[in-house]
């Protein structure tokens, strides 16, 4: 598997959403942007929910911390765990390499997709990006 | 950040120099300054290993000339300047007379080499038009003394390392090796006036430099390239945080700040308080006899998940007994690291919580400092 960066949704807070249907079920897998990795330098620890538990989109559902700052994990999608990345808080490193496969974060099953229509495609999200480097 | 404030942001002679570098620039005191140049986890390990450079330009140098300049920072400050050789350096601290702490301090007392003798006081950048005020409060009892805020005429640069030494022998005129740590001379190496002091913020050895502000660029490329092959790094303040944190060095606005006396934040030893009256004296003396409130204790939160300022400190009880002032990762433990405020009556405990953003994370208790380095001469 390889994800292409450049056909993924962004959230404004920096994860990138990967929608596949599955058996008429939405599945979103959520991952940090490589743009996010390099800001936030240095990861050092990562705090990620449990399956079963839900989101609202734009709700914090984990932390990422680098050497010098907290930064939280906002849900772009509303909807229930049904995957985590538990091997990733060990595996930091991996993350930094390689952020859109190896990396990818939770799963999940959508529950409403009304908030898919909010995120960015990936030259509006390049454009922010620009804008705020 | 608004337009109207970055655009009223300092910059260091060196600003050029870190955009060039690749830095990330950030609002820091009033200033614009390079947090980090690509990794604050490289910067720190080249620090402990090798050497790191540091763009410190925005600390505040205040320059006293005249007679009674002295008596001037005797009353000023927590200990006695008026027997500091020429050529020494005294870490002190400025309080207000409930014996708050308005900022902390280094003295130096220097010779030109045309004999003219002076002390230069460096204060904490955010704390600086502050200090500038509450000296000025003085001076009118102290008519011949002059002073001069130094701070835009000079930069000031930190080269700090296990190989700060060697390279800086090669760079001086004189030999930096003279230096015993906490001494401080006027050079003219650089073909132009320099203070030298072999002083730092890193638990390392090395020196401090303050130079003239056109002069910066030339001294800092000087040892770049001298200590390149050597594995030299340009390091930023996020680097200068962790490896303040791992020596333990307290930092003004995190463990001290004015609600703070230096007795509870375990700074007695720079308090002499019998051989002088001074400002803040009488009620630093007070809390010395009653003994303090709360004390400054090192904390290793388990597992890797690091504390941050603010962050409860929760004993046995279950009650909240004090508050993290400093936390993060230690690049060179591999592990978190914290400095806090606890209540005197637990100060001893070995076991503690840390309410971590409503997540508790048992600490235990440890000396200070996190991290010493071996010792190899004077």
């Amino acid at each position: 598997m390889s994800r292409d960066k450049s056909k993924l949704l962004y959230a404004e807070t920096h994860e990138w959403v990967d929608v596949s249907d599955e058996g008429g079920q939405k599945i979103a897998t959520i991952g940090i942007s490589d743009f996010a990795i390099e800001q936030l330098n240095d990861l050092v620890y990562m705090d990620l929910p449990e399956v079963g538990k839900t989101f609202d989109s734009g709700e914090e559902f984990g932390e990422v911390e680098s050497v010098k700052a907290v930064s939280p994990l906002y849900c772009p999608v509303a909807g229930e765990i049904v995957e985590v990345h538990a091997d990733l808080p060990d595996n930091l490193d991996g993350l930094n390499d390689d952020p859109y496969d190896f990396g990818w974060v939770i799963k999940i099953k959508v529950s409403d997709d009304s908030g898919l229509a909010s995120l960015m495609d990936y030259p509006t999200y390049q454009k922010q990006c620009a804008e705020s480097a | 950040m608004s337009q109207a404030e970055a655009s009223s942001l300092a910059h260091t002679p060196l600003d050029r120099w870190h955009r060039d570098a690749g830095a990330k620039m950030v609002p820091f005191a009033g200033y614009e300054m390079p947090i980090e140049y690509g990794s604050i986890v490289d910067e720190h390990q080249a620090c402990r290993t090798k050497a790191a450079l540091f763009d410190v330009s925005h600390m505040g140098r205040l320059r006293f000339d005249g007679d009674g300049a002295a008596e001037l920072l005797d009353r000023l400050l927590t200990r006695r300047v008026i027997d500091l050789p020429v050529g020494g350096v005294r870490y002190a601290m400025v309080c207000n007379q409930d014996g708050g702490i308005l900022d902390d301090v280094l003295v130096s007392h220097l010779k030109t080499p045309s004999d003219q003798y002076y002390y230069l006081l460096v204060v904490n950048a955010s704390n600086r038009q502050k200090i500038v005020e509450w000296i000025k409060q003085q001076l009118d009892d102290f008519p011949t003394v002059t002073f001069t805020d130094r701070t835009e005429l000079t930069a000031m640069i930190a080269v700090q390392g296990p190989l700060a030494m060697e390279t800086c022998r090669k760079l001086f005129s004189f030999d930096p090796a003279r230096l015993k740590y906490y001494q401080a001379t006027i050079t003219d190496q650089f073909s132009k006036p320099a203070i030298v002091s072999r002083t730092g913020y890193t638990g390392e050895d090395g020196f401090e430099l303050v130079v003239r502000a056109e002069e910066a660029n030339r001294i800092w490329e000087n040892i770049m390239l001298a200590g390149r092959d050597a594995g030299f790094a340009p390091a930023g303040l996020g680097a200068r945080d962790t490896l303040r944190m791992e020596a333990a060095m307290p930092l003004y606005g995190h463990e001290l700040n004015e609600s703070t006396d230096p007795i509870s934040a375990g700074l007695s030893f720079a308090c002499n308080l019998n051989d002088r009256d001074f400002l803040g004296r009488d009620a630093i003396a007070k809390i010395k006899t009653a003994g303090p409130k709360r004390r400054r204790v090192g904390l290793l939160p388990e597992g890797r998940r690091p504390a941050r300022e603010g962050c409860d400190v929760i004993g046995a009880d279950g009650k909240v007994v004090g508050t993290i002032t400093s936390g993060g990762p230690s690049p060179t433990l591999g592990k978190p690291i914290a400095m806090a405020m606890v209540d005197v009556e637990v100060a001893d405990q070995t076991e503690f919580e840390i309410d971590i953003r409503g997540k508790r994370s048992a600490a235990v208790a440890t000396k200070l400092p996190f991290y010493r380095r071996a010792k190899t001469d004077s």
